[in-house]
């Protein structure tokens, strides 16, 4: 697989770590009062859809940057690539 | 019909004009006191055991495809009870015993062949877990044996023991473990539980569950409704998609598993044999094929394919331990989708449905569970209790924390 990366284009696959679900960026609030509950389906449920999936790529062997990759987990084709950082700020504004 | 050697012999001087199919291909009933979703090995042993030790025959087993297409005839056909944790190694050691009785139980030859297992130990440190595990595994009424490195060399002198980087410095063998013929596992059971009555239907998808006050009424399926006292999911692979019809979420992620067989060779290697540095096993077919495998490719995918860099990972790991391996070639490579779970470990409960039963999440290790599974399903389905080697087997283990967790690497299953 190539991963279209925003800042350096086309990279191997191979340059990345997988980490999963992007939903994982979407940490509970421990503050919370079912903040268990939340804590337990954050960290072992997965939707694990077959089709499109947002999911975090690590380029660890070139910028380290975070990434959420689009992909079809049926096909392995890539739709779109997005910084993490950029989505986080996005959403931080968005607050 | 019973096979026997004095069967063949009449069948051989009267022209073979006698064999007949052995399951049927029925039309579905209207209603089933149980239906299996998944004519996989589990989905097939779990009628098997349901007719033949249960005495439950009201059975049907609903496939997508045709039976043995899945994961059962997908895998690298090793069978083992190498594992660690008290949750994990009684249920295999029984699987282990299963097999070794298997071909007489169900009277069908699936060349089940106990050539050994012989896993490579490269430190000391490794060493010294090796010992651990082989304890554990005694501790359960395996079999497990410490070899040092005369004793490998013995057995796979041609192996790289002065290799650079990883010298093989000694392993643990299970002799006991060995290789199946894996679909003839699964035609042994279809055959021995339709013999019972049950009914095999394939080229039939189940489309949803019907489900009242959280009561599971059976299933929706692509030749009409089915009716079902209790419906038992074993859909490995799929897990996620069949329980999201119950508007289920698991703690499991697909991923994608590629196996690799070679041109046919002469005899070699004595037994199965794994590579501790890295993630490689392989084992010699009857046919002569190195049959090998590694680490899955470690994203989601339900595509039964993988990728390249995967490929090259495992023959590296080939050539680390036995460097002859390079002259052979490759003759085919595949993939097969496996449920990875949060642990590693698999999944055999009830759920909060009433009359929804979940088998799942054996990563890629089901193959050689295939006999206990369908065992410990079928004693589940039939008494509403856990089999007493399955009790750890849960689908709540991660709210209370009882993980059994072989690897110790935690909620991240592609580690795993």
């Amino acid at each position: 697989m190539i991963i279209d990366h925003p800042l350096l284009g086309p990279r191997d696959a191979n340059e990345f770590v997988y980490l999963g679900d992007a939903n994982l960026i979407n940490r509970p609030d421990w503050t919370e009062k079912d903040a268990d509950k939340q804590f337990y389906e954050y960290l072992y449920l997965r939707d694990n859809p077959s089709g499109y999936h947002r999911e975090l790529w690590y380029h660890e062997q070139g910028d380290r940057s975070w990434l959420i990759v689009t992909r079809n987990t049926s096909t392995h084709e890539i739709k779109q690539v997005e910084l993490a950082k950029d989505y986080h700020l996005e959403k931080s504004k968005s607050k | 019909m019973k096979y026997s050697l004095l069967k063949i012999i009449k069948e051989g001087i009267t022209g073979n004009k006698n064999w007949r199919p052995i399951w049927r291909d029925p039309e579905p009933k209207k209603s089933y006191d149980i239906v299996i979703i998944g004519g996989g090995g589990h989905g097939l042993s779990t009628a098997y055991y349901l007719s033949n030790l249960y005495g439950l025959n009201d059975v049907a087993v609903i496939e997508k495809g045709w039976i043995g297409s899945g994961n059962v005839g997908r895998n690298t056909t090793i069978i083992r009870s190498n594992y660690m944790l008290p949750g994990n190694e009684p249920f295999y050691e029984l699987s282990m015993k299963l097999w070794e009785g298997l071909e007489q139980d169900f009277n069908y030859n699936a060349m089940i062949s106990q050539r050994g297992i012989l896993n490579l130990c490269h430190s000391d440190a490794q060493r010294d877990a090796f010992a651990r595990r082989g304890n554990a595994m005694k501790l359960a009424g395996a079999d497990a044996e410490l070899l040092d490195e005369d004793g490998v060399r013995q057995v796979c002198p041609f192996l790289d023991f002065e290799n650079a980087r990883f010298p093989i410095k000694g392993g643990l063998a299970q002799k006991r473990g060995g290789t199946v013929r894996h679909d003839a596992v699964a035609w042994g059971y279809a055959r021995g539980a339709d013999n019972k009555g049950v009914d095999i239907i394939q080229n039939c998808e189940v489309t949803g569950f019907k489900i009242d006050n959280g009561v599971c009424r059976g299933v929706e399926t692509s030749a009409g409704f089915i009716k079902a006292n209790k419906v038992a999911s074993c859909v490995a692979g799929s897990s996620s998609k069949v329980m999201g019809f119950a508007g289920m979420r698991l703690p499991i992620e697909s991923h994608v598993l590629q196996a690799f067989v070679s041109e046919g060779l002469k005899p070699i290697l004595p037994g199965v044999i794994t590579f501790g540095a890295g993630h490689f096993y392989v084992s010699q077919s009857d046919k002569g094929g190195l049959v090998f495998g590694g680490d899955i490719d470690g994203y989601n995918s339900y595509a039964q394919r993988g990728n390249l860099p995967v490929v090259e990972d495992v023959c590296e790991g080939g050539m680390a331990i036995m460097p002859m391996i390079g002259r052979s070639r490759l003759l085919r490579i595949w993939g097969g989708i496996m449920d990875m779970s949060m642990d590693g470990s698999p999944f055999i409960d009830k759920t909060d449905i009433k009359g929804l039963y979940f088998n799942g999440g054996w990563c890629y290790g089901g193959f050689k569970a295939t006999p206990a599974s369908g065992l410990c399903y079928a004693h589940l389905l039939a008494t509403d209790e856990p089999h007493e080697v399955a009790t750890e087997f849960r689908l709540d283990r991660f709210i209370n924390g009882n993980m059994i967790d072989e690897k110790g690497v935690g909620a991240q299953p592609n580690l795993h």
